[in-house]
């Protein structure tokens, strides 16, 4: 039964209706005002969509791509600031506002600077360029007799002068980008390449940020939904009485999307733990235990040749005093992990619906969302507010989905919040990867034939969106399909090695739900792809660092890892370390290196580590990370997100693995998933490379590639083992080392 | 319903709930606007919903309002603002030491009860009483440094 606002009202709560809706929308708004800029140009060609300039001088910026704790809410100011010429505190920015901003495509892949920053920076230009033309002729003179300053045209020898805000104030610029429109000198920027402080910071340390899981909308109610106990389970049957007892709660059922709303938000999770339903059926998961063998043997859907040169037939007819390696490296699914489960706020009225999501593509969800409500896309607004941190696609989405059916089956606004629970257990994951690696090394050392072969469960093709999991439930038709993300990039060795064959085996399913996070693929490829090399070289009786070194033509390349070696003071010599066996701790070093995507960010990163033998505990003690991603806006928040990039991944590798029976995933609180914790945290240096005259090329994610791989060479270093299969938990480290595969 | 009297950054508050052991964190937030503490896990496992309770770091998401009656509750709002911040809200602004910053105000109020009863902790006396409070951005390295420099007196 569908839950009404009659049903509602005879049940005595308290409904807030018509007029009241219209000013919570700009109650909700977290720049005051910002719908009065509604109506404004959006489409991506125009300086109108990205830029305005106010009577006062101010300067709206309206950015397509969303800041997710990424310093982008600053970068992007810095961009304009330097562009248009005015002082960074001077503008506003409205982010992922369907309604508001224009569609720069998700905020993803590393694109959110290299791409977005970059089409903003062309709309800035073109914008300065268009005020410099109408102070020409405001001031009657000549356009190279001008310049800008701060919010200023004015002439070079500094005697007349107008300002923005009385050139265009409240106006539109009514221009196209202009892709020719002159950049500023990379020798006299004054605000991009600064470590400006975000605007974000101060409020988030004191708790007055707004995220979305703070907002409220008069009239709104509570909702929890209620996931069956089986994947793809039908509900029977309700039994409404058994949450007879929660003071105002009310059961919503469409089809098999379950949820129960109330005025109070502890009345809602009360009575989501209350609720007695029964449940019938389902699909069963696969086996857990043995995935990775049902990945290799899986029908293929598709071969993929990434690199193909030379001849690998030394691989199967080996030559005298050639020898062949081969290895087979395994990464587990993954969450997200945001450590606020996900919320969605949404108010469906009529034929209007207005959804207030973390979502990293509001623009691309706006179109789902509004199929799924059937609306016409016009009539559906997507606003975007901070969510907690994520790395991907969460559940963001889909906790929106949940809410905009709710508000549209009660007619009054509502907020899901889902438990942490729903969110390990239910947000779509990062897939499994599985690769295997052969090697023919000649007598000199060399590699002289290169096999990649990697099992990657495929995407979609065409895919509109990830199928949601309240439309599933609700029988609503939706694409089916599942996305991972690029997941083949990086599963060929950035080296010159002369014989090289690379292949994806794409797969038609994996375990669970799938989703890009971060890095996608690129983590698990460098995994084994640098952990490979580091086993060639170890055959060869090389210094890891040298044997890299040797085969990289990259100048680039170069440059990262002789700083990270020259940082750690890399002694050369092979691995393993000599060393005593009986010694409780072993301690070594590790390197990897990845040119993200082949022609995106370098990366070299060197890692300490000490095992206990007796325990099988890695600890990570220094971390060091040379990163070259061309120009950088905002040297510390890319600091931050080499940080972060580091720090991740080496939970994913040391902790993470989703765990599953046939019916559920079993993993679905931080007890059962751990992550990395304060005291595992270890020193972290960071050298940075600015280029001011190159193009950015994406922070994000580039410095999450080698480190698993830097940590597998570092253990091998100390230990003598080598660790194929992710995590590197302590139980799977001591059967490693008394010799069991690990 | 019950009423119950509470006290909030040293303000008396009175709420009405129908259950009076609805856990602090929903009081909180929807009864008394404090957002900043925030609902990551219902289980005490990750610190987001970290409050002080006559001084001590507690989880909000598992203590009963009930229990907190004749207590002194100190939430993230009542440590400073954004114009007045605390010197450890002051340190994590200087070390920018948050990246979504959904689990900072843990962080803040843990090193707050970490300082008022150890002055001058150590590194490892940081790292151990963080050690319940989780992030997943990777702000971690930072949060260290900006307790310390706290505990240094903002150098």
């Amino acid at each position: 039964m569908t839950f009404s606002r009659r049903d509602f009202l005879k049940a005595g709560g308290v409904l807030v209706v018509g007029a009241s809706l219209a000013p919570s929308l700009a109650r909700a708004q977290t720049i005051p005002n910002a719908d009065r800029f509604l109506g404004k140009p959006l489409e991506a060609d125009r300086v109108d969509a990205f830029l305005a300039i106010h009577a006062d001088g101010s300067v709206t910026l309206f950015s397509g791509k969303v800041d997710m704790g990424t310093g982008g809410r600053i970068a992007m100011r810095q961009i304009v600031a330097e562009e248009l010429d005015v002082r960074p505190e001077r503008i506003t920015m409205i982010e992922g506002d369907t309604a508001l901003t224009p569609d720069q495509g998700s905020t993803a892949g590393s694109y959110g600077i290299a791409r977005g920053g970059s089409q903003l920076r062309q709309a800035a230009a073109t914008g300065r360029q268009a005020l410099l033309a109408l102070g020409a002729a405001r001031l009657g003179r000549g356009v190279e007799d001008l310049e800008t300053a701060d919010g200023v045209v004015r002439t070079k020898d500094g005697r007349a002068s107008v300002s923005y805000a009385d050139l265009i104030g409240d106006k539109a610029f009514g221009v196209a980008l202009d892709p020719k429109a002159p950049l500023r000198d990379p020798q006299r920027f004054r605000f991009i390449g600064k470590s400006l402080p975000r605007p974000d910071v101060p409020a988030k340390v004191t708790g007055r940020h707004k995220y979305l899981h703070d907002l409220t909308l008069p009239g709104m109610l509570h909702a929890r939904v209620i996931r069956p106990p089986a994947h793809g389970a039908t509900l029977k049957a309700v039994d409404e009485s058994s949450i007879a007892s929660v003071a105002g709660a009310k059961v919503v059922r469409i089809e098999s999307f379950l949820a129960v709303v109330a005025e109070r938000e502890w009345n809602a999770v009360r009575a989501a733990r209350q609720l007695r339903a029964e449940w019938t059926g389902g699909t069963p998961l696969g086996d857990h235990a043995t995935f990775f063998d049902s990945m290799r043997a899986s029908t293929i859907v598709r071969e993929q040749p990434i690199t193909r040169r030379g001849d690998v037939s030394a691989l199967d007819s080996p030559g005298p005093g050639v020898r062949t390696l081969s290895s087979t490296y395994r990464w587990p699914v993954h969450s997200h992990g945001s450590i606020g489960p996900s919320c969605g706020v949404a108010d469906v009225s009529g034929d209007r619906a207005t959804i207030w999501s973390s979502s990293q593509g509001t623009h691309r969800y706006r179109a789902a969302f509004a199929r799924v409500l059937g609306l016409a896309p016009e009539r559906v607004r997507v606003i975007y507010l901070d969510g907690a941190g994520s790395y991907g696609q969460n559940g963001a989405e889909d906790a929106a989905c949940d809410a905009a059916l709710l508000s549209k089956a009660i007619g009054r606004p509502v907020r899901v919040q889902w438990s942490r629970q729903d969110e390990h257990g239910w947000d779509p994951k990062g897939p499994p990867q599985l690769l295997s690696l052969r090697a023919a090394v000649d007598e000199r050392g060399e590699v002289a034939a290169w096999e990649t072969r990697a099992w990657l469960p495929v995407s979609t093709a065409n895919l509109p969106h990830l199928p949601f999991l309240a439309a599933d439930a609700a029988r609503i038709p939706q694409a089916q399909g599942r996305a991972t993300g690029l997941i083949y990039q990086n599963i060929d060795p950035p080296y010159q090695y002369p014989n090289v064959d690379a292949v994806v085996h794409w797969i038609p399913d994996a375990p669970l739900r799938t989703s890009p996070i971060r890095a996608p693929g690129k983590i698990a490829n460098s995994f084994a792809v640098e952990s490979f090399v580091d086993e060639i070289a170890a055959l060869a009786g090389a210094d890891a660092l040298a044997f890299r070194l040797k085969q990289l033509t990259n100048p680039r390349g170069v440059e990262v890892l002789r700083k990270v070696a020259a940082r750690m003071g890399w002694q050369a010599r092979p691995s393993p370390k000599p060393a005593d066996p009986n010694a409780a701790i072993a301690s070594g070093r590790g390197i990897a290196y990845v040119h993200y995507k082949h022609d995106e960010t370098l990366v070299a990163m060197g890692m300490e580590v000490e095992v206990e033998r007796a325990s099988g505990r890695i600890r990570v003690t220094r971390v060091v990370c040379a990163h070259d991603c061309g120009l950088m806006i905002n040297p510390d928040c890319v600091q931050a997100q080499v940080e972060g990039n580091v720090l991740q991944t080496l939970s994913r590798a040391l902790h993470e693995e989703i765990v599953y029976d046939r019916e559920r995933v079993t993993t679905v609180d931080w007890q059962a998933y751990p992550i990395l914790t304060f005291p595992e945290v270890p020193t972290i240096e960071v050298e940075l490379i600015q280029r001011l005259d190159a193009p950015p090329l994406g922070a994000g994610e580039a410095a999450s590639a080698p480190v698993a791989a830097a940590l597998s060479n570092a253990v091998f270093d100390a230990t003598g083992v080598r660790l194929r299969t992710v995590p590197f938990r302590p139980e799977r480290v001591r059967a490693a080392l008394a010799g069991r595969p690990a | 319903m019950a009423t119950l009297k509470i006290t909030v950054n040293a303000t008396a508050r009175t709420v009405e709930l129908d259950d009076p052991e609805t856990p602090l964190l929903y009081v909180l937030r929807n009864d008394l606007g404090l957002t900043g503490t925030h609902f990551g896990c219902g289980l005490s496992q990750c610190g987001a919903c970290t409050v002080l309770i006559d001084g001590r770091a507690t989880r909000s998401c598992v203590t009963p309002t009930s229990s907190v009656q004749t207590r002194a509750v100190t939430t993230i709002e009542g440590l400073g603002s954004p114009e007045r911040p605390d010197p450890i809200q002051a340190a994590f602004i200087a070390e920018q030491a948050a990246q979504c910053g959904y689990c900072t105000s843990g962080m803040v109020v843990a090193a707050r009860a970490l300082l008022q009863q150890n002055r001058r902790p150590n590194e490892a006396q940081v790292r151990e009483a963080l050690a319940g409070n989780l992030c997943r951005c990777g702000s971690h390295a930072r949060v260290i440094r900006a307790v310390l420099r706290a505990a240094a007196g903002g150098r």
